[in-house]
């Protein structure tokens, strides 16, 4: 498919290999952000195109994984109401609460369905008015122009019956809280390409010149990532630093004005809890003074549910870049996809999933 | 999560006064949200995120990368 294949061609993506190669004289770590660059990495066993010197750590960059345990009790103990009609991605169902998931709640009998677009919601909601619909509102700022829209939307339509759960995650303070803790390994970043076609890379300038690292704005097919990598080695060979965007062609460096201006409009920056991570101050979104009639958690009064992560897990230290899946002693036993313990196993997007979806049980790299 | 799909714009429609698209993604279709590129055009290739079209691609921007992977290779025959 156009903009799919010509940036999956294998004879390019060996050019790249070898010129990677050819630039690489020192040992660098370079961390990609987005779970769906590490998906795309391992799928297509970029590592291995990689010199031994060039070792790329798997970062926090996955809405699901990171999603706190008590947002996920919460979005069971909502589902699990007959007045309700639960709404979701379907990469939500699976992921472990403390005693149960979505898709155990929809085998009891509740009603929860997988949605295409938070859009789908509002049909939902005008044909079942005497159903309170939530949608479970999860992801990074890619996901919050849409979700910000939904509830926009509800509010211009009228729908009284219409509220979100929201779990939104920020990409540059983690970043930056990366960068600033003493036992950081990072020295480049490949960008998120989505996020920042609908933010643009601004924000991004004042991260690398304060901490003085490169970031490369980068797509997700293997030849976006192999040049991204290949910008990063030029850059940390040469000892400069700057953003460079690899992903042109869906990135501008303002990002989407339209898209910016509506989540401004329906969120308000909040701090937020991460999973495996703890809260980071100003690093995520919840709805805005005047949207604050759609907000699930307020509805269903809350408050009360907490929860805590297995002590055993060692997802905060995988998704800073401190440690791989293979130095976990859980890894493939008593965590797997069927099983997952933590952040890193609870999606397909996850280090640790993908570590063992593609074989690398056992692999250091 | 954020994973965005690129898809050709076949057809325009409005609904609940938004704009909206049958985008076709190799061969399925979807519906999908056009109120944040409201640029784009039927023959347009968009990318699409949970429903909603983020970006449209740019063709010139997408031909030029491209150009600069052959001319790496064809370097390094040298």
């Amino acid at each position: 498919m156009k903009y799919l294949d010509e940036y999956r061609d294998s004879t390019l993506a060996e050019q790249l290999s070898q010129r990677i190669h050819k630039a690489t004289k020192h040992n660098w770590t370079i961390m990609e952000v987005c779970g769906g660059q590490t998906h795309s990495i391992l799928q297509y066993g970029l590592e291995d195109l990689l010199p031994e010197t060039i070792e790329l750590l798997h970062g926090p960059g996955c809405p699901v994984c990171v999603t706190p345990l008590e947002l996920i009790d919460k979005a069971v103990a909502i589902a699990s109401r007959q007045d309700v009609i639960f709404c979701s991605f379907g990469d939500m169902l699976r992921v472990p609460g403390s005693q149960n998931d979505l898709l155990g709640v929809k085998a009891q009998g509740f009603d929860v369905r997988i949605v295409y677009s938070p859009l789908d919601c509002l049909a939902i909601a005008k044909n079942n008015p005497d159903k309170q619909v939530v949608f479970f509102a999860v992801g990074f700022e890619t996901t919050a122009p849409a979700n910000a829209m939904s509830v926009r939307q509800a509010k211009t339509l009228g729908l009284g019956n219409f509220s979100i759960l929201t779990s939104h995650v920020t990409v540059p303070p983690v970043i930056t809280s990366i960068l600033q803790s003493v036992d950081n390994r990072v020295q480049a970043f490949l960008g998120p390409g989505h996020v920042c076609s609908v933010m643009g890379w601004k924000q991004y300038e004042a991260i690398s010149n304060h901490y003085k690292i490169p970031i490369v704005i980068t797509g997700f097919e293997p030849t976006d990532l192999l040049e991204g990598i290949l910008r990063c080695v030029l850059q940390l060979e040469a000892g400069e630093y700057k953003v460079e965007n690899q992903y042109a062609r869906a990135v501008e460096k303002e990002g989407n004005k339209v898209a910016r201006t509506v989540v401004e409009e329906v969120f308000d920056v909040s701090d937020r809890m991460w999973r495996g991570l703890g809260s980071i101050p100003k690093s995520g979104y919840k709805l805005s003074y005047d949207y604050a009639d759609f907000d699930a958690e307020r509805i269903f009064q809350l408050e009360t549910i907490s929860a805590e992560e297995p002590a055993i897990c060692i997802s905060g230290q995988i998704l800073r870049g401190l440690k791989k899946p293979h130095e976990c002693p859980a890894f493939a036993n008593m965590c797997t996809p069927e099983t997952p313990l933590g952040a890193t196993m609870v999606s397909s997007e996850g280090t640790c999933a993908a570590y063992y979806k593609y074989g690398r049980i056992g692999q250091t790299k | 999560m954020c994973l965005a799909i690129p898809g050709l714009i076949e057809s325009i429609y409005v609904q609940d006064n938004i704009n909206m698209a049958k985008v076709n993604f190799g061969g399925v279709k979807r519906a999908t949200c056009l109120a944040y590129v409201p640029h784009a055009k039927a023959g347009d290739y968009v990318l699409v995120h949970v429903g909603f079209a983020l970006s449209v691609i740019n063709e010139q921007e997408a031909q030029s990368t491209l150009k600069v992977l052959k001319d790496i290779g064809e370097l390094d025959e040298i």
